[in-house]
């Protein structure tokens, strides 16, 4: 009976926003302390226990090598993103509103889609030789994709009573875009955004792998060609640090917006 | 003024076309208040939706002061009956009214003036810095009918703008409206499927068919002005074209219904 409750308890606890942040606070603690209490023993070379590895992490990642190998990182990273963010939304907008550009581009940009940015360093490496440019080439590359086709999709089913009274009242052409279609496309844009978010990461890594001289991937790979397993680890623990704040934040400002872009939704 | 003259709108279907107005002619005075009833998929919206130049005729005319409708007209505005997403949700009262007001011609102060005067008009002064959801249904569609009168349009165009609020409100609208266009003498062309918000609001009715819709027939309303939703309808006459208007409905509905079976 008590259990019973008690679970129900929880079962409400876990609906609300608090309940969720304290839930996923004791989730998270859990498996730390299981990481730390499990890696404690080890002897392994090639899995030192957590307590090292966050040693190591503070040791190094406190240091200016440190700090500017994060920085540059984050230049790459932001830099990508902010390219495939503007890109993105300005040719989903024209391509979701002109069928006859729609129609013309879109097998072109399946098969341009289909290509693992990755696969395109080689060229970017050409292009741009070793330098930030080309790692934010790729990102930019990788990600605009989510982005574009999400505002495309969006632009294309707008609402038809609100283009409607938008052509009615004679509300066309920047006008237009800025007070209407933009806003009603804002909530697929944030969701284009999000699955993008994971995806600079990933590249973001995966460039800085090949011949750069900074940034975490740098660090990493290097690290592990000099066998310093440690700073590997906590290069990979900083990563990992690293997505998650900025889906984190990246969450609260998509909340911020969608509650300005449709205020209907947060009373449902 | 306006003049829908053997208007035709089919739609492409896989079968071929869907027509849904076809041989639709009809005129609106200057300063006239025309209603278009018929029963529901009657192609009222689609007419409506020609006629204000947001969808294109297949076939015919319309006519604006002897030029032909093609894209909306700056002398018309439109009231939809789906307030809530017409109006912009992400903008305030008084900016959604001002939107259509934000272009060369117009200083920003003559734009504020004209937005607090409409939203005066229809009881809204004091929602102007709310956004549209904060508002009760009739209160948006409040705003959008401040909108449009904002706009000075020469005809106000409306599908069916009291459909989807209470029977109080409605009412009130109602009288709204009226009370605007004895004020301001622009031209209404209302479509709905009401019979009494028909008779009770217009000059004149015309009773449109089912799909094709063309005209059935043109119903002088000679009720005096201004009305009264109490007085009005207790007066004979209303009655006796209520009646009518009803009548005409209900034989089109049954014989549809005897075609179908």
């Amino acid at each position: 009976m008590s259990t019973l409750t008690a679970t129900a308890k929880l079962n409400a606890a876990a609906k609300t926003r608090k309940g969720r942040l304290i839930l996923g606070t004791l989730g998270a603690a859990t498996a730390v302390a299981a990481w730390f209490l499990i890696s404690r023993e080890s002897d392994n070379p090639y899995f030192p226990s957590l307590e090292v590895i966050l040693e190591r992490a503070w040791e190094y990642w406190t240091t200016p090598e440190g700090v500017n190998n994060i920085l540059a990182s984050l230049r790459t990273l932001s830099g990508g993103l902010f390219l495939a963010i503007i890109l993105g939304v300005v040719i989903g907008l024209i391509i979701g509103q002109l069928a006859i550009v729609e129609q013309a581009v879109s097998p072109t940009l399946e098969f341009a889609r289909a290509i693992p940015a990755t696969a395109l360093i080689p060229f970017a490496l050409m292009l741009f030789g070793v330098s930030d440019q080309m790692k934010i080439f790729l990102i930019a590359l990788g990600c605009i994709w989510p982005i574009l086709l999400s505002t495309a999709d969006g632009a294309r089913g707008i609402d038809k009573t609100l283009s409607a009274s938008a052509r009615a009242f004679q509300i066309t052409g920047w006008k237009f875009q800025t007070y209407v279609m933009l806003p009603a496309v804002l909530p697929r844009i944030l969701v284009g955004i999000r699955i993008a978010i994971p995806l600079s990461l990933i590249l973001m890594v995966t460039s800085e792998m090949v011949g750069v001289q900074q940034g975490l991937g740098f660090v990493i790979t290097q690290a592990q060609a000099t066998f310093q397993i440690l700073t590997m680890w906590s290069g990979i623990l900083i990563l990992g640090v690293l997505g998650f704040l900025l889906t984190f934040i990246y969450s609260l400002i998509e909340r911020r917006l969608l509650r300005w872009a449709d205020p209907r939704r947060d009373r449902e | 003024m306006l003049i829908v003259s053997d208007m035709e709108k089919t739609y492409p279907t896989k079968s071929g076309g869907f027509t849904a107005v076809s041989g639709m002619s009809f005129h609106v005075e200057e300063g006239e208040l025309f209603t278009i009833v018929g029963p529901s998929g009657a192609g009222k919206t689609t007419l409506l939706r020609c006629v204000a130049g947001l969808d294109e005729v297949t076939g015919g005319s319309v006519t604006f002061n002897g030029v032909p409708v093609s894209g909306p007209p700056r002398e018309f505005a439109v009231v939809f009956q789906d307030y809530a997403r017409s109006l912009m949700p992400w903008i305030t009262v008084a900016k959604n009214v001002e939107l259509p007001l934000m272009k060369n011609g117009i200083s920003a102060q003559e734009r504020r003036k004209r937005v607090t005067s409409a939203l005066e008009e229809v009881g809204l002064a004091d929602a102007m810095e709310k956004k549209p959801f904060q508002l009760s249904g009739g209160m948006q569609q409040r705003v959008a009918i401040a909108r449009a009168i904002a706009y000075r349009p020469q005809v106000l165009i409306m599908d069916e703008p009291f459909a989807s609020v209470d029977a109080q409100t409605r009412a009130d609208l109602e009288d709204l409206l009226l009370r605007i266009r004895a004020e301001t003498g622009t031209t209404v062309l209302f479509v709905t499927h009401d019979v009494d918000e028909s008779v009770y609001l217009s000059n004149r009715v015309a009773i449109v068919s089912r799909s094709p819709s063309r005209i059935d027939e043109i119903v002088d309303i000679p009720l005096p002005y201004p009305r009264d939703q109490i007085a009005t309808k207790s007066l004979p006459e209303f009655a006796t074209l209520r009646g009518h208007v009803f009548g005409r409905i209900r034989e089109m509905v049954n014989s549809a219904a005897l075609t179908d079976a």
